[in-house]
């Protein structure tokens, strides 16, 4: 057979060749989903008009009339359906970021006592990945909140933790700190302590790469972040009061309040997830040769640091793919916060909001564009992280 | 989960299915030969199935007397049991034909939301749950209180219109289901719990001790609760309008279960009419001119649903108040057969 490479293409009619019949093809067939999609929608917009249910978004900006338990920005009955939506997100958004933290601490730590030579350390943690992972995750939250509210006391006989803090089935009520203004020295030595320590990590390694020598990066980072600006705060005179938590007849009011519906929420949801990103975490630590491990002792590292620059380095490149799915799902997992009281997006909006003005194909559209952007972000973010670490074959 | 399914199963009828809120739900539920009601699952008195199975209550026996006027069989139903916040995406996509469940009559579902109130089978109004304990005599007194109500209700809105109209402080915690108020009110997770007052004396049975709960003498709303269906059927809405009249008709002209077949013997050209031995109204509906027999010796009439299911008859023990009818001091009134 002789080469075709170098030589011409050969001149074929149109309808013969492949590249011009796939282009039409996908033409065509991009003209069908689009003409299709519009006669959907203008066939429910027919719909809906004969119907008499209303459409369109004017209810946005009209009175949302109910109350939400808790909200990160001023909202009253008097709100709007559309202030209502921002409190609902704000509130998905802050449950998922926590317990996208939290479960991963959880979860990266079990992962590892998973392989621990401790045998009943590794038995403990995979039965704790076991049971969580396959009970369903609707169960444990109703199983959380009712043993939060049921071994909580009332009302009445409060438990008062010292420094003024009160803890009942109607939640966790701290003292709010008002701070005066010389707060401002601590926060700017806070932030000076923050970039010295960015200045001596950089001298450090670059000392390190030169010499060989190591510095203590960690006690010095702590010092110049933390006891630096604890050391002005307590020279400016503590320039803080706090608004204490006050019994009122039937509630406490005042103090920063954290909801038992929040907080069973976030326990539910970090326990959950984390028996997943454990099994996760300890998938990729098996899946890094052995003979890394083996040349990282030959060459004299002590287990710790081996599993620190060796081992979870090549790990996460394992690990950063299904990690993504794992944070996307506690943020779709989140909406079962209806099931508990807790006011998330899916509950205040596609609850409420949904019933109150009846528009099901606008609310449930908006807040599918809106789990869909979350979950692009975060994957995005993701991958953005996996790009940087990937292995660079150079 | 339920909610995204019937929303999008709102979304592909209504955006495929050409037009199909016609006239037509009379002639496909008699095809189908079964007639979907949406009831409330949960609530003792209006709509609760036993451990059998068998589904009881005053809005139950409305869906059974609507399948008795089709089928001539009380038993052809099929109960869909619907949260209050899944319950109008329901009707509106076409999982039911009817809901009955003690929904509220408001202008906004009348207008906004796709469906048509047919009447008031039971006159309601919102009151509140305390314990005991708190020595509460009256809702005025519950600024600050923390109080559990269900979601996607109208309670949920009087609630916070009335401790704002007097300048009272609220702290509400939703739920999507009543059961799950109720059992974080239970908890003592909240002051108090409140919805109509007809379901409190229900959901009082339900709290772990409920000698230790009492029901505030105040109502702070009108809660008009019936049956509603969807807008665009005029001749399903007159159905299931009329089968409210003719029980209350019923009960005023003293047709009952027991004799009705005696009654259908009577003088009176009332009697005659409503049980279609005079004239030809059933046929003008779509039905036969009996099918007011068949309802009453289904179920009875307003009076009897009424008391087996929420009056002396049952544990409810519910006075007739304001949905005594109004020959005897009450709102219950029904426009006259001819």
């Amino acid at each position: 057979m002789a080469d075709a490479r170098g030589t011409a293409r050969p001149q074929v009619s149109p309808i013969n060749d492949p590249r011009w019949r796939s282009a039409i093809v996908q033409v065509l067939l991009c003209l069908v989903i689009a003409w299709l999609a519009y006669g959907a929608i203008t066939n429910a917009a027919d719909n809906l008009a004969r119907a008499r249910i209303a459409s369109g978004f004017d209810f946005w900006n009209s009175t949302a009339g109910f109350d939400i338990s808790q909200t990160l920005i001023p909202y009253t009955t008097q709100s709007t359906y559309g202030r209502a939506f921002w409190v609902g997100l704000l509130n998905t958004l802050l449950v998922a970021s926590l317990g996208i933290v939290f479960a991963t601490i959880i979860g990266f730590a079990i992962g590892i006592l998973q392989l621990s030579k401790n045998v009943l350390v590794s038995r403990l943690a995979a039965a704790y990945v076991e049971i969580i992972r396959n009970l369903p995750l609707l169960l444990q939250l109703l199983f959380w909140y009712n043993a939060v509210l049921k071994a909580l006391p009332n009302l009445r006989e409060s438990i008062t933790i010292p420094g003024g803090a009160v803890l009942n089935n109607r939640g966790l009520f701290l003292p709010r700190p008002i701070f005066g203004g010389a707060m401002d020295f601590v926060l700017a030595a806070f932030g000076l302590g923050v970039i010295g320590a960015i200045a001596f990590r950089h001298w450090a390694r670059r000392r390190q790469a030169l010499t060989g020598e190591q510095s203590p990066v960690f006690i010095v980072a702590l010092s110049l972040i933390v006891v630096l600006p604890l050391v002005v705060f307590v020279a400016a005179g503590i320039p803080v009061t706090f608004e204490q938590p006050e019994m009122g007849r039937f509630n406490i009011s005042g103090g920063i309040e954290i909801l038992p519906e929040f907080a069973a929420l976030l326990f539910g949801l970090s326990i959950y997830t984390a028996a997943f990103i454990a099994e996760v975490v300890r998938a990729g630590i098996q899946a890094v040769s052995q003979g890394q491990t083996e040349a990282a002792f030959s060459l004299g590292l002590r287990p710790g640091p081996t599993l620190r620059l060796i081992v979870i380095p090549q790990a996460m490149r394992v690990i950063v793919p299904p990690l993504t799915n794992q944070y996307l799902n506690l943020t779709k997992n989140s909406s079962l916060a209806v099931a508990i009281g807790y006011p998330d997006l899916v509950q205040v909006f596609t609850g409420t909001v949904l019933n109150q003005t009846g528009q099901a194909v606008e609310v449930v559209a908006i807040t599918m564009a809106v789990y869909l952007t979350i979950s692009l972000i975060t994957s995005g973010l993701m991958n953005l992280y996996n790009r940087r670490f990937a292995l660079k074959e150079r | 989960m339920k909610r995204a399914i019937l929303s999008l199963a709102l979304a592909t009828t209504i955006g495929l299915a050409g037009s199909a809120a016609e006239a037509q739900t009379l002639k496909s539920v008699q095809q189908r030969g079964v007639l979907n009601c949406g009831a409330n699952g949960n609530l003792a008195g209006f709509g609760l199935p036993d451990a059998q199975g068998n589904w009881t209550g005053f809005d139950v026996d409305y869906c059974r007397a609507i399948a008795a006027a089709i089928f001539n069989d009380p038993t052809k139903v099929k109960f869909v049991p619907l949260t209050a916040k899944d319950r109008f995406t329901a009707l509106q996509s076409g999982e039911i034909d009817v809901l009955i469940r003690n929904t509220t009559w408001t202008s906004s579902r009348d207008t906004t939301s796709g469906m048509n109130f047919t009447g008031v089978n039971y006159y309601d109004g919102q009151g509140f749950l305390v314990r005991k304990a708190l020595k509460v005599n009256s809702a005025l007194e519950l600024s600050d209180a923390a109080v559990c109500v269900q979601q996607g209700t109208t309670t949920e809105l009087n609630l916070a219109d009335f401790f704002r109209t007097n300048n009272m402080k609220l702290k509400t915690v939703t739920f999507a289901t009543s059961d799950e108020a109720v059992k974080a009110y239970d908890a003592g997770r909240c002051d108090a719990y409140t919805t109509d007052a007809s379901a409190l004396y229900g959901e009082r049975l339900r709290t772990a001790s409920p000698d230790d709960h009492v029901v505030l003498p105040d109502i702070i709303s009108k809660e008009p609760l019936g049956p509603s269906v969807r807008h665009g059927d005029d001749q399903w809405f007159d159905i299931v309008r009329w089968v409210n009249f003719m029980l209350i008709n019923a009960e005023e002209l003293g047709v009952s279960k027991a004799n009705v077949d005696a009654q259908m013997k009577s003088d009176n050209p009332e009697i005659r009419r409503l049980l279609g031995v005079e004239g030809k109204q059933g046929e003008a509906f779509g039905l036969t001119n009996d099918f007011a027999v068949r309802m009453i010796k289904a179920v009875g009439n307003y009076g009897e649903v009424f008391e087996r299911n929420l009056g002396q008859g049952s544990p409810l023990k519910i006075s007739r108040g304001l949905n005594a009818l109004w020959t005897k001091g009450g709102l219950q009134y029904a426009p006259p057969v001819r």
